[in-house]
């Protein structure tokens, strides 16, 4: 898909740096980081777009042979993310970490090439996934820990920009080489696999390594980082992996966050459903469904900025939080707005404003919760209950329409989420004052 | 400062040898699709000619031998499949005929998508109508009696990352040339009860001459299962299990299927079914067939088989349906057969 992945949900983004008014102070290696996602996001949406025809037409894979391969990888993606964003932390180098990442994903690109028979296939595709959970976690870490705790939001909001202009350049890219060259997989494969070395190499030559910035300093220092401090003192020598994760959850303000997040997935509809719905309900013609995504990534592109920005200004709680009642109007829209042309664009433009307002928001909000010692710890931990609830979901939504049909299954989502978001904002509303 | 400038000459010394490299690969790819165009020494004698559905005694197929005429429709003489091929104009990536009808399932690369669609065409290979499709071309099929045509995409809008993939199957009635979007929208019962869930997934219909009768692979919860159904009303019923792209028999007594034969891999055999006493009978081709089979008669049936050594490539096989005899070369280099 074109937007962030829905297993991992605190990652993808794009962004297109915006250089207007005061708002050029996202530090540089924010723009670094940006890049190497916009242009990593192009390789692998190249590879996205191509391989179901791939499959099916070269390799000549059914329709039920490509299915064993897919959504297997969900769960494993989002501990995988949890072990990256732990790692890094231990052997304090995020940088290392995350160009393992990038690195692993990068060399499974020619790999797709030598990858004739679904079991191969599949393990590819899961090295190229462990790659991306690996990179997560610290490569927020490194843009959260560049960023001073007043404009956290707009340096997600420029990454998540960046990166989904890379997403929604993939699959051009793939479509012209096939054009250039008909039947030519393998060459989609090979330029993925350059494009992606190039990722890399901006990484390794222009990230600064290890911890860096004075920058960073202030990006802590507020009562709840003091507090945080101490809770991970105690066990700060090189703790079991699951204890320092347990530790943080001491952290009351990251429990809230980490809890919250968990409730509102547990309510948010995945896209592909999204979609199925809006197509059924605005009658939109088949062949136009895979274009629905690109909606919701364009408005994503256009306003991760700006609402991080706002997100910085008025808190990110706030931001998030509005987000999920954009979402929520959404949902209003499609169960009871009558089938009107404008009907898709108005549900892409909130599907859109809901990814801008919260899939860079929430780890912005995280950065003045943590601290910097388990910056990517504590991102990945937030990640992984977001995706394993939305996991969650994604079954419980697959029963529900099977009970119950889509629009009750929906009616019962919306529900959800209105209470959840309601339990959410009575959370994290004494947490306000403190962003 | 020098760093940054070394550091930066390293980098765009290496965009410049990967830009190489992936050029090359594009025109390497390019060159390879070029040639796929011309005629190779040895291949078989493919030349332009006038192709109708309604000549008797040949078989139609998609034409995979490298030239000019590769992925046309192309026909040989039933009685000599190795003989000289004669290719229409049309270009398909699926393709079914039965008594005037055809159906031509193409996928063209735009700059966004892919766009795939539907040809309805009639006995001159004329189009008479087209259908958009909302995914990749998998199966296609016409009725004994030309009436009715099925197709089936393989629809994905996401990433393989998600949980999401479906295939949908539509049924066009050519005479009324009403269509039914999507199976799923039919009445499913399974061992006597109805049946919902929200996973279901149709594919491979196969027609009975009564224009009305179908058969069809039904997918859900995991398994699959053969089920008859009934275009006027609206309906399916399980009848077996582990049985997908079916094709019925020309006297409408047996259906031969691939079955999986080991769960959760993809290696099926090709089986066929007695629609009367559900009683299976392995046919002798050992290798995983994928396909659709196609009955040539009575008693062979044919499908396609992925060429060894050749990505993206098929030759079709036939072999006897009752499970003796061994399999044998039909066509070189084809696929999508289909007798006139």
């Amino acid at each position: 898909m074109y937007l962030t992945d829905r297993s991992a949900p605190v990652k993808a983004g794009t962004d297109r740096p915006r250089r207007r008014g005061p708002g050029r102070t996202v530090a540089p290696v924010v723009l670094v980081l940006g890049t190497v996602s916009l242009i990593t996001d192009i390789s692998s949406e190249m590879v996205t777009a191509v391989l179901p025809l791939y499959l099916v037409t070269t390799l000549g894979f059914s329709p039920l042979g490509f299915g064993t391969l897919d959504g297997v990888y969900n769960g494993v993606s989002a501990l995988v993310q949890l072990t990256g964003g732990h790692l890094a932390d231990r052997v304090r180098n995020h940088k290392l970490m995350a160009g393992l990442g990038y690195g692993l994903s990068a060399l499974c690109k020619p790999l797709l090439l030598l990858a004739g028979s679904i079991g191969a296939l599949g393990t590819v595709l899961a090295l190229d996934r462990t790659g991306k959970g690996l990179r997560t976690a610290p490569r927020d870490a490194m843009i959260s820990l560049s960023t001073p705790a007043a404009r956290q939001g707009r340096a997600f909001g420029v990454h998540r920009a960046m990166d989904t202009t890379g997403a929604m350049l993939g699959p051009l890219a793939a479509f012209l080489i096939l054009r250039a060259a008909v039947d030519g997989y393998d060459a989609v494969f090979g330029v993925s696999a350059c494009v992606a070395a190039v990722g890399v190499l901006v990484l390794v030559l222009f990230v600064p390594g290890r911890r860096h910035g004075p920058k960073t300093d202030e990006a802590v220092g507020d009562a709840a980082d003091d507090a945080a401090d101490e809770a991970v003192v105690a066990d700060g020598r090189q703790p079991v992996r699951v204890r320092e994760a347990l530790a943080l959850l001491r952290l009351p303000q990251l429990r809230a966050l980490a809890g919250c997040a968990a409730l509102l997935g547990l309510t948010t509809v995945s896209d592909a459903f999204v979609y199925l719905l809006l197509q059924r309900r605005a009658g939109i013609g088949e062949e136009w469904f895979p274009l629905l995504p690109l909606g919701t990534a364009a408005v994503f592109l256009l306003l991760a900025v700006p609402v991080g920005a706002l997100a910085d200004r008025v808190g990110r709680r706030t931001v998030f939080l509005t987000g999920h009642a954009v979402l929520l109007t959404g949902y209003a829209l499609l169960l009871w707005a009558p089938a009107t042309p404008a009907l898709p664009v108005a549900v892409l433009a909130l599907h859109g404003t809901f990814y801008a307002a919260t899939d860079g928001v929430l780890p912005a909000a995280l950065a003045a919760v943590v601290p910097d010692r388990l910056r990517a710890s504590g991102l990945a931990l937030v990640g992984t209950s977001q995706a394993l609830a939305r996991f969650c979901c994604s079954l419980a939504f697959g029963a529900a329409w099977t009970v119950w049909g889509d629009g009750p299954a929906l009616a019962g989502s919306a529900i959800g989420l209105l209470c959840c978001a309601g339990v959410a904002s009575i959370v994290l509303r004494p947490a306000e004052s403190s962003r | 400062m020098t760093s940054t400038r070394r550091r930066l000459l390293i980098l765009v010394a290496a965009v410049l040898v990967l830009a190489g490299v992936g050029t090359g690969v594009v025109l390497h790819a390019a060159a390879r699709a070029d040639r796929a165009n011309r005629p190779q020494a040895g291949g078989p004698a493919v030349g332009a000619g006038t192709l109708t559905l309604d000549q008797k005694s040949r078989l139609v197929f998609v034409n995979g031998a490298a030239g000019p005429h590769r992925t046309a429709v192309a026909s040989v003489p039933s009685a000599a499949p190795d003989g000289r091929r004669i290719a229409s104009d049309l270009k398909c990536a699926r393709f079914y005929a039965a008594a005037g009808t055809g159906v031509c399932l193409q996928s063209t690369t735009g700059v966004l998508k892919q766009s795939n669609r539907a040809l309805l065409v009639d006995a001159n290979l004329r189009t008479r109508r087209t259908f958009p499709l909302a995914g990749t071309p998998s199966r296609a099929r016409v009725s004994p009696s030309g009436r009715l045509v099925a197709w089936t995409v393989f629809v994905s809008g996401e990433s393989y990352s998600s949980a999401f993939f479906s295939t949908r199957t539509s049924i066009l009635d050519t005479r009324t040339m009403r269509l039914t979007p999507s199976l799923e929208t039919f009445t499913v019962v399974r061992d006597g009860k109805p049946y919902h869930a929200s996973d279901i997934n149709f594919w491979g219909v196969t027609f009975a001459s009564d224009d009305d009768t179908f058969y069809a692979t039904l997918n859900t919860a995991n398994k699959t299962f053969l089920v008859r159904g009934s275009l006027s009303r609206r309906t399916v019923t399980t009848l077996a299990e582990n049985v997908e792209c079916p094709s019925l028999s020309p006297d409408g007594t047996r259906v031969a299927f691939k079955k999986r034969i080991l769960s959760r891999t993809d290696l099926w055999h090709e089986y066929v079914l007695d629609l009367r006493t559900l009683k299976e009978t392995a046919l002798a081709e050992r290798h995983s067939v994928d396909d659709q089979a196609t009955w040539l008669d009575n008693h062979t049936v044919a499908y396609a088989l992925p060429t060894e050594g050749k990505v993206g490539r098929s030759d079709l096989w036939s072999v006897r349906a009752d499970g003796t005899g061994t399999p044998r070369l039909l066509i070189a280099g084809a696929s999508s057969p289909a007798p006139l």
